[in-house]
Formats: C-alpha cells, sequence, structure tokens
C-alpha cells in the first residue's frame, strides 16, 4: 500500500516539480514569506499544494490528526490547491521505522528519536539530519469510578501506592488523611492498567517514579510490570474497565474520561486538577533536552515541578521531520502542513477534536522557526 | 477421500476415455483452471508459511535459547500464550458441542420442517456477525450479566481449581471471553453437524423404529454413531476459529501470561491472536519479529490439531 502511495506521490510531485520550473523561483519566495509569519495564520502558498502527502506514527495524536488533516485539506481547497494528508497511526515505532526508510514524509511520535535514528535519517533526508517538533500535549487523567466520590487528591505516594498493590482499599488511612470531606467505603481498589504497549503507561510511570521511586519501584516503562490485575486494551478498553467495575482506578488521556470520576494530584502543596492549561504550564516550566541541535526541539519534562497550576502527568508527542527534502513539491507540502498543525488555529483544531492543550506561543515561535529552516529542491 | 475415490476410478470409466480422445477447448481452459485454483491454496499456505518463518527468525536468532545471552526467551513468552489460547478454545468447545449437537438433532429430527428450515437460517445467520461485534456485544453487555453466575461458582464450587481463586469485577476473564467463542463457533458445528445428522441412512433408523425403539433411542443407535466423525470434524473447524479469535477475545480479556487453571480470575490469560493484535500496534524491530514468532507458533498448531482432527475422522467414519 504504501509504495503505491508513494509512487503517487513521486509522480504528483514529478508534476509539481515541472509547474515550479516553469515558474521559476517565485513559489519559494512566496513559501519563505508564508512561513515567516508566525501569528499562527498560515495563508498564502496553498494554492500550489497538491498530490498527497503520507504520514505515519503514534496512534496517541490519531484523532488529532484527522480533524487537521480535514481541515488542511478544507483550507487548501479554499485557496485552489489540492492536496491530501494521510496520517496512519500504525504506533510510534513503526512510525520512525517508516519515517526512516522514507516511506513516509513525517512521523508522529510519542518518544523523540534517539541518536542512532538521528544519524540515519540523515541517509533519507536528503543529507541533513532530521528533527523533533512537540505537536501534541495531552494531560493523562488519573480517572477513578467508585461510588459516592466523584473527586479526590491525591499525592504521588499514594497513587503509586494504589497501582503498585500496596494500598488495597478506599478507606486506607493514607487516602482517608488526604480527603477528610469524603466518605470513603471499604472497598477494595481495583487498579486498571493498559495492556498494550503505551505511550500513556510510559509518561504515567515516568511521572511515578520521579516523584514517587519509594512507592512505584519499577521505573517508567511501557509494558506494565505487575503480573494480573485488571487492563483494558487501548484508552477506550481502559476506560470501559474503569466504567465496569467498582472501586476501580485507572490513568486514560484526559479527554476520554467522560463521567468517571477524577483525581487532583498534589504539585507543591496544593493539589492540581487536570486542564488544558495546567498541562501547558507544565510544559512551559520545562526545560528543553540539551545535547541536541538548535532545531530539534524536545522537551525533557519536569514532572517533580512545584510550580502552581501546573499539571505534570502529560504526554507529549512529537512531529518527526526532515532537515531536508530533495524533492520540492514534498517539502512545501510538508512545511505547509507542519505549520499548519503548529499553528494557533492547528492547536484549536486539535484542542476541540482531541482535548489536547494548546502549545504555548513562546514553544509554537520556536517550531516555526525550525520548519522555515527546512531546506526544499 | 472423494477425489481419491475419482482417481482411482478415471482410468477404468468409458466417459473419460472418449473425452480425452475428442478434448474440447472448454474441457481443457476448465481443467487448468481448476487445477490453478487448487495448486493457488498451497502457494498461498506456502507464502504464509515463508513469511511467518523468516520474519520471526530474527526473534529466533536473538532469543536466549539461541544466543543465550538475550533478556527474552522465545519458550517463556510464547507457552504461557499458547495454554491461554488452547484453554480457552478447549471451554469454548465444551460449551458449544453439546448445545450445536442438540440443536442439529432437534432441527434434523425434531423440529417440523418449516421451522428446522428457519431456525437453521437463523443459525448460519449467527455465523455472519462479525468478530468485533461479539466483542462489543461480550465485553459490554454479557460481561456483567455473568458477574452473578460467576461469584455463584467461586463461592460454592470453588473447591474446583477451574473456579477457584479471587474474581474482581468488572469480569474480564478467561471464562468470559469462552463464553463468547462458544457463540462464535456454534454456527460452524451446528450447521456440518446438521448436515451429517441427515445423512443418516433412512432405512437404518426405519429398522430401528421398526424394531420398538424410540426416537431417542434412534438417535443413539443409529444417528449418534454415523454422525461421530461428522461431529469431529465439525468441532474442529470450530476449534480453528476458535484458535485464532482475535477482536472479540482482545474486546472482552484483561490479558496476563500465567499457567493459571482460574478461568474467574482477571488478568492471568491471554490468546496469541489477541496479544498480536493487542501488541503489534507498538512494536518494532525484534518485538514485531518476537509477535510474528507466535503467529508461526499458532499456525503449527492449527496445523497439528487438523492433522489430529483428519486421523481421527479417518478412524472413526462411517462404515457404510
Amino acid at each position: 500500500m504504501n509504495p503505491r502511495k508513494n509512487q503517487l506521490v513521486s509522480l504528483a510531485a514529478l508534476g509539481f516539480a515541472a509547474v515550479i520550473a516553469l515558474t521559476a523561483c517565485g513559489g519559494t519566495a512566496d513559501g519563505d514569506s508564508g512561513a515567516s509569519d508566525d501569528s499562527g495564520a498560515v495563508g498564502g502558498g496553498y494554492a500550489e499544494l497538491s498530490g498527497n502527502l503520507a504520514g505515519a506514527g503514534a496512534s496517541s495524536m490519531a484523532n488529532a490528526q484527522t480533524a487537521w488533516t480535514e481541515t488542511f485539506k478544507g483550507l487548501v481547497q479554499a485557496e485552489g490547491g489540492d492536496i491530501t494528508v494521510t496520517y496512519d497511526p500504525t504506533g510510534s515505532g513503526t512510525g520512525r521505522e517508516q519515517f526512516l526508510s522514507g516511506q513516509v514524509k513525517f512521523a508522529g511520535t510519542d518518544a523523540a528519536l534517539d541518536e542512532e535514528e538521528l544519524a540515519a535519517s540523515i541517509a533519507v533526508c536528503g543529507g541533513e539530519q532530521a528533527f523533533d517538533l512537540p505537536v501534541y500535549i495531552s494531560p493523562i487523567a488519573v480517572v477513578f469510578h467508585l461510588e459516592g466520590v466523584d473527586s479526590l487528591n491525591l499525592t504521588p505516594e499514594v497513587i503509586a501506592g494504589i497501582f503498585a498493590e500496596d494500598i488495597t482499599t478506599w478507606n486506607d488511612p493514607a487516602i482517608a488523611e488526604l480527603n477528610p470531606d469524603a466518605e470513603l467505603p471499604g472497598t477494595a481498589i481495583v487498579p486498571v492498567h493498559r495492556s498494550d504497549d503505551s505511550g500513556t503507561t510510559e509518561n504515567f510511570t515516568e511521572y511515578l517514579s520521579d516523584n514517587a521511586p519509594e512507592a512505584w519501584t519499577h521505573g517508567p516503562i511501557e509494558t506494565w510490570p505487575i503480573d494480573g490485575g485488571q487492563s483494558g486494551d487501548g484508552t477506550s478498553g481502559m476506560i470501559s474497565a474503569v466504567e465496569s467495575g467498582n472501586g476501580t482506578i485507572g490513568y486514560a488521556d484526559a479527554s476520554q474520561a467522560g463521567n468517571l470520576g477524577t483525581a487532583s494530584i498534589q504539585v507543591g502543596e496544593e493539589f492540581v486538577d487536570f486542564s488544558a492549561e495546567a498541562a501547558a504550564t507544565a510544559v512551559d516550566v520545562s526545560p528543553r533536552e540539551e545535547g541536541r541541535a538548535e532545531n530539534d526541539i524536545v522537551m525533557e519534562l519536569d514532572r517533580t515541578t512545584t510550580e502552581a497550576g501546573a499539571y505534570p502527568i502529560v504526554l507529549i508527542s512529537y512531529l518527526a521531520l526532515c532537515g531536508s527534502y530533495e524533492d520540492a513539491a514534498t517539502g512545501d507540502a510538508v512545511k505547509a502542513y507542519a505549520s499548519f498543525m503548529l499553528s494557533e488555529q492547528g492547536q484549536t483544531v486539535a484542542q476541540e477534536n482531541a482535548g489536547s492543550a494548546p502549545l504555548s506561543e513562546e514553544l509554537r515561535t520556536e517550531a516555526q522557526a525550525a520548519i522555515d529552516d527546512i531546506t526544499v529542491g | 477421500m472423494s477425489t481419491a475415490d475419482l482417481e482411482t476410478e478415471s482410468p477404468t470409466s468409458p466417459a473419460t476415455s472418449m473425452a480425452s480422445s475428442e478434448r474440447r477447448l472448454g474441457d481443457s481452459i476448465f481443467s487448468w483452471l481448476s487445477i490453478g485454483s487448487g495448486l493457488l491454496i498451497f502457494l498461498t499456505l506456502a507464502a504464509v508459511a515463508v513469511f511467518l518463518t523468516t520474519e520471526s527468525l530474527p526473534a529466533i536468532v536473538a532469543s536466549r535459547e539461541f544466543s543465550g545471552t538475550a533478556d527474552f526467551s522465545l519458550v517463556q513468552y510464547a507457552l504461557p500464550l499458547v495454554f491461554g489460547t488452547a484453554l480457552a478454545s478447549a471451554i469454548a468447545l465444551v460449551i458449544a458441542i453439546p448445545i450445536s449437537i442438540g440443536i442439529a438433532l432437534f432441527i434434523s429430527h425434531y423440529a417440523p420442517r418449516r421451522m428446522a428450515a428457519t431456525l437453521g437460517y437463523l443459525i448460519d445467520l449467527l455465523a455472519a456477525v462479525p468478530s468485533v461485534v461479539y466483542g462489543l456485544w461480550g465485553g459490554i453487555w454479557l460481561v456483567p450479566k455473568l458477574e452473578p453466575l460467576y461469584v455463584f461458582l467461586n463461592t460454592y464450587l470453588g473447591w474446583i481449581p477451574l473456579f477457584a481463586g479471587e474474581p474482581t469485577a468488572p469480569m474480564r476473564n478467561l471464562a468470559s471471553a469462552s463464553v463468547v467463542l462458544a457463540v462464535m463457533v456454534l454456527p460452524i458445528i451446528t450447521a456440518i453437524t446438521r448436515e451429517v445428522f441427515l445423512q443418516t441412512p433412512r432405512l437404518q433408523e426405519e429398522a430401528a423404529l421398526a424394531l420398538g425403539a424410540t426416537r431417542w433411542e434412534t438417535i443413539r443407535t443409529v444417528v449418534l454413531p454415523f454422525g461421530r466423525g461428522g461431529v469431529v470434524a465439525a468441532s474442529m473447524l470450530g476449534l480453528g476459529r476458535a484458535l485464532g479469535e482475535t477482536m472479540a477475545v482482545l474486546m472482552i480479556l484483561a490479558p496476563g501470561a500465567t499457567f493459571s487453571l482460574h478461568i474467574l480470575e482477571v488478568g492471568r490469560h491471554n490468546s496469541i491472536a489477541a496479544n498480536i493484535a493487542s501488541k503489534s500496534a507498538e512494536a518494532s524491530g525484534v518485538e514485531m519479529s518476537l509477535l510474528i514468532f507466535t503467529g508461526l507458533v499458532l499456525f503449527v498448531l492449527t496445523f497439528l490439531i487438523n492433522a489430529v482432527a483428519r486421523w481421527i475422522v479417518a478412524r472413526s467414519g462411517p462404515k457404510s
């Protein structure tokens, strides 16, 4: 399926290259002026986009990508262009693999490209390294289903204790102490985890092991380390398992929490409930990962932050792009689409459709600068 | 069997010798087409086998069994999955076979003709429901309904290892998965069993009745022995579907990797197919190869089971 798509892409690219050659360098100049405008509206240059652009990767941003590809297509069509962007949510690992073998032109991934992958990218990226940009931030909610209780205050230690199966009943003194007003029943706690390997699990356990290393001894992991227990496949499986039990507790993408009770978690001295703003704050106070190229924006999430109003159980998904695209049509399409995702409009579209947290303006500006530096043709 | 009969007959049959002397174009086209179709099956099967083997080689080579150093072991990874798959399928068959035989007998020997036709049609319809729908139905509707039954079994029959342990709600356990699997294999087994029962020689049945046998005695002494091979074959086909069933198991079962017999406990078992489906989304490299290896194991397992089934059918088939 993919090779055929690529043929189409390159066919379309050939046609587009011819057009570009005829109109001389007018097209590229347009693209530059459009891209340097970082106010969010990335208008301009859409009229010349055509063909297909294929991406693949993390399933976490699948909903956002669906919204992005559709909105983008509409925007391009409104200006007279015609492009179809597809995103195949094959999973982060497969997405990176396909990106590095040149099958897809961009990838979505929950984990940024590592050194080895960056080195390997030079071969498919026209001699320049690939890089990562944060594009999708999503708070992970601690959800529970306990009759008569809608909200709870929990510390990282208590959450870790619950998921490590050390705290086994809801009226455990450790929980009662944090929630003097709640009427906690003696129901057994049933922790629910993801049965598939998941970036959500990885981010959640990273939070636990950073904040409560003594209670959570398994470290940050993708595959659940404790044998047995309740679990669900994917976010929907997790939510349905938590919903259909009593005394169940799990963790899931906040947009899917629905009617379930959610826990406020302790950050510094106060308890913070999840929200898009709180998640964005947690990302903003985090430093960038050191030792990476200037355009390779990877956040070193500070999960132990004590910043007021920050919600540090956050999942960041990255966009992996090439530093240069030999094919002008593909390059222009990638730049336009990436700029759109990172624009204010793009982030709002994702928030409305996938419940993600919009990136801060500062981060968007930095990312846009990196996109502008992509060499095309 | 039937092809073998044809082959042994053909040289002596006058019709074929005549046709071969003046062969028509249509004949040869048709014969090549059918030979081609037959070969295609072999090719597909071979292609799948080759794919599974080559793609799982990296995992086999890198495994602890062969390299001695890796942190994963083929046996340790695959064996609990094989166990879970086999246990779920076995329980499904134990539930489905008696019910299927009951339905088939009802249709072939008890029901009025019009009702039998309708019922047969309904059973076939059950086979057309996609497994995702069974998964949704099982996970959302059936699981909560089964909870009281499980609690009862656990409390009063907990001394039987199968029902021991500590079931916790929601009951996303192997027993629930098996019940749904049973529903899914029911139509296959019923359809074939019914056809076999209908083949019972009329004269034998009438002879039994003439000797004074009741309807039940007729069924016991004539129909069931005659259909035994067919029932076994039908069950094996059903088993094939149960072994490979993916979506329904994936959506119902909270997986684990143990050799526990406690089918009411959650997070103890998993099936090969469901495991591949759930892990392949985020797997790459050796991990993917390991998943494909489990696919190879399932392939071989299905092959073996089919071989055993053929052997049983050949041994216990109707001797008429």
